[in-house]
Parts: C-alpha cells; structure tokens; sequence
C-alpha cells in the first residue's frame, strides 16, 4: 500500500482526505504543521505529501522548499491542497518543486486523478 | 409527487431523448428540477407534470428534459483507459491512415465538452507528430445547454481541475474573474453540435475514434441496440469504439467486438447492426 501524509492545520480537512485516501487504499498519515510534517518525513518518508499552504508555525512553501532543499534518500510526491487559488499561487508553487495541485473545494474523482498523474495512484 | 406526475416527466425524457429515468434516479427528479419551477413560480411537481401534458409549452419542456439529463462528466475520466486509447489505438490508426493523414473522432454524448477537449489537448502536444494531418474532433449532446457550455469554453476551478494535470490547466487555460477559459488553439480543435443518439447519424462512415461513454447506461435495451446501429453507421470500417466503464457491446451488437488489442475498446466488425436494429 501507498503512504500519503497529510499536512493541514485543519482537523476537518485532515479527517476529510483521510477518509478520501483510506478508500484510495492509501496508508495515511497526519500532521498540523510544515515542521511537524518534517518530522514526519524524517522518520519515514510517506510516497506523497498533500500539503496546505496557510499553517501556523511552518506553511507549506516553507516546507517545500526545505524538503526539496534536504539530502534525503527518496523525496515525495507533492501535491499542494489549498484555498489559494491563483494562478500565481500556482505557478510558485510548481517553481518550488510541487508535483500537483488541488484546488479546495475538491472531490474523490479530482484527488484520485491527481494522485494518478503523480504516479503514486 | 404522484406517480402520475413521475410518469409523466419519465415519459417526456424517454420520448426526447430515449434515456429512462429508472428507479435508481427518480429520488433526484425534484431536486433536479427544482431551479426551473422556481424561475417559473410552479409551486409542485406535479402542476409542472400538469403543465407539461398535451406539449402547449414546447419550452418548459425542453428546459425540463434538460434538467433531467446527467451532465456528470470530467478531462481523462478513467485515465487508464484514456491513455490506451490516445497511445497505442491512437497509434495503431496513425499507421493506417498515414496515406490520407485525417482521422475523424466523434464524443458522442460529450455533455460539457471536457472529453472532447482533453482528446484536443493531446493532439496539440503532439504538434510535430500531426503536423500535416487533418484530425477532426466532434462533440455531440442531446442536451443544448450542455452543448452551448461546451463551446463556450468556459469550466468553473471546481470542473478544470477535474482529471486535468496542473501543468495541463497552466497551459491550456487562462484564469478570469470566476471561470477558467480554454484556450483558442485547442477550441479550434472541436466542433460541437446538439444531436440525439437515437437520430441517424451526423456524418455517416467517417468516424475512425468513437467515444460514447456512461450514455449507454440510461437507455433500454431496445434503445441501446438502436444507438449501436446508429453508431454502426457513424463508424469508418474500422473504427475504434470506447464506451464507458461497465459497458459493453457483448449481447447488444454483433456490429462491434471486443479489439483484440486493447482491452475494453471495441472494433467495428463489418457485419451489421441492422438484425439488433430491427428489434428496435
């Protein structure tokens, strides 16, 4: 089975893509924060990381991009989940290394099709 | 709602359209409807049925066989699928039209347009392999709404971002206050018109790809064996047919059959459709 980690602020959120990524056969994993989800990622590395942008303590630019920057073994999937909606938005995240990116509000077939593109689904 | 009422707006959705309104969706009908009784202050389904009876509102008629319809559909739906059909198929009939460089691809009952375009997107990321080459794609739809969103070009960021990469949506679509607009290149690539699968045809013999997906599951039998003749009669000799998950052509058709080569895509056979049609 694949492992997604989920990293949003929002316990709604979280419950939600869990629930989502469960009957996508996915293991999953959650965090509430960029840094917590680098712990995470140290401890063991999910195959995809669904990231929200706006958190306290550590948003997800930030962990992008040290993610990106990290000498680990294997580096995620990263597929941003967001209200930010831009195309600017967009396009900084893709340039800091994002595979793919949700527009919230979102559905299963949108999240399915977007872990396919990645590869991980 | 009375069953009257419920038989009569089934009956008017099968007699314009050959879709049934089975069991599994008649919960839906009121709150499909629901918009249009509003706008026209109808308080009940079943004044509404009331009004429908003897055609004396050939409009309310046609807005409320719209609302009936399923519009449900979204860019690669069954990307696997999709990807047979755009990679080996796709390829498999470039080498058998590489004389006259045209191919012909029909999405019959294409609702909003988006199976249609995600074909034309492909095609323009090919550029250099069809540079030359003629490739016609057409969308059809019973439903002129559908039809008219379709050519329009415009999807909402809840429907662009269904089944569509990132990296696809950057490139194909341009953001403006609350849509998202397709791009002018890839419009070029589709023509749509309203058509009913039940009528002859548009172009008969000239399609070489027929997409037809999730449109089967709404018809009867004796329906379904109709709109397979018809599309027996859109189809080039050797055309390719993809219908939905969960269709098939086995016990329907003898004028397609499973393509030995691609699982869950069929080929016309040559034979006819005409013995399924007449039970029709």
């Amino acid at each position: 089975m694949k492992s997604c980690l989920v990293v949003d602020d929002s316990k709604v959120i979280r419950k939600v893509a869990r629930h989502i990524l469960e009957t996508l056969h996915f293991v999953v994993d959650e965090a509430e924060d960029g840094r917590e989800a680098l712990s995470r990622c140290e401890a063991n590395m999910p195959d995809v990381v669904l990231l929200d942008w706006n958190m306290p303590v550590m948003g997800g630019m930030e962990f992008l991009r040290t993610l990106r920057r990290a000498d680990y073994e294997t580096q995620p999937k990263v597929v941003f989940c967001t209200t930010e909606n831009d195309a600017a938005h967009i396009r900084a995240a893709i340039d800091a290394g994002a595979d793919e990116y949700v527009m919230k509000p979102f559905d299963r077939d949108t999240l399915e099709s977007k872990l396919q593109i990645v590869g991980v689904a | 709602m009375s069953d009257s009422a419920t038989r009569i707006l089934a009956g008017l959705l099968e007699a314009r359209t050959g879709q049934q309104l089975g069991l599994s969706r008649r919960w839906r009908i009121e709150t499909a409807l629901q918009p249009l009784m509003r706008e026209r202050s109808i308080a009940s389904l079943d004044q509404l049925a009331g009004s429908l009876v003897g055609g004396r509102e050939p409009a309310l008629a046609e807005k409320a066989v719209e609302a009936l319809l399923n519009n449900e559909t979204f860019f690669y739906r069954d990307r696997p699928a999709f990807d047979l059909l755009l990679g080996p198929v796709l390829s498999r009939l470039e080498r058998a039209r590489a004389g006259e460089k045209r191919i012909a691809i029909w999405c019959a009952g294409c609702s909003t347009g988006q199976e249609a375009y995600s074909i034309a997107m492909r095609i323009a990321e090919q550029k250099a392999r069809w540079a030359g080459w003629t490739i016609d794609i057409l969308g059809s739809d019973v439903s002129r709404a559908a039809i008219e969103r379709a050519s329009s070009g415009h999807y909402s960021q809840f429907e662009v971002q269904r089944g569509l990469s990132v990296l696809q949506m950057m490139r194909w679509f341009a953001q403006q206050p609350g849509t998202w607009r397709i791009s002018s290149e890839i419009q070029r690539l589709v023509r749509f018109r309203v058509h009913s699968l039940i009528e002859p045809p548009p172009e008969p013999g000239r399609f070489d790809l027929i997409l037809c997906r999730n449109v089967m599951l709404y018809f009867a039998e004796p329906t379904r064996r109709l709109v397979f003749s018809r599309l027996a009669e859109a189809a080039a000799e050797d055309a390719v047919l993809m219908l939905g998950a969960g269709e098939t052509v086995i016990g329907q058709t003898e004028a397609f059959a499973p393509d030995p080569e691609a699982r869950g895509l069929y080929v016309r056979t040559g034979k006819s459709a005409a013995r399924f049609a007449a039970a029709s």
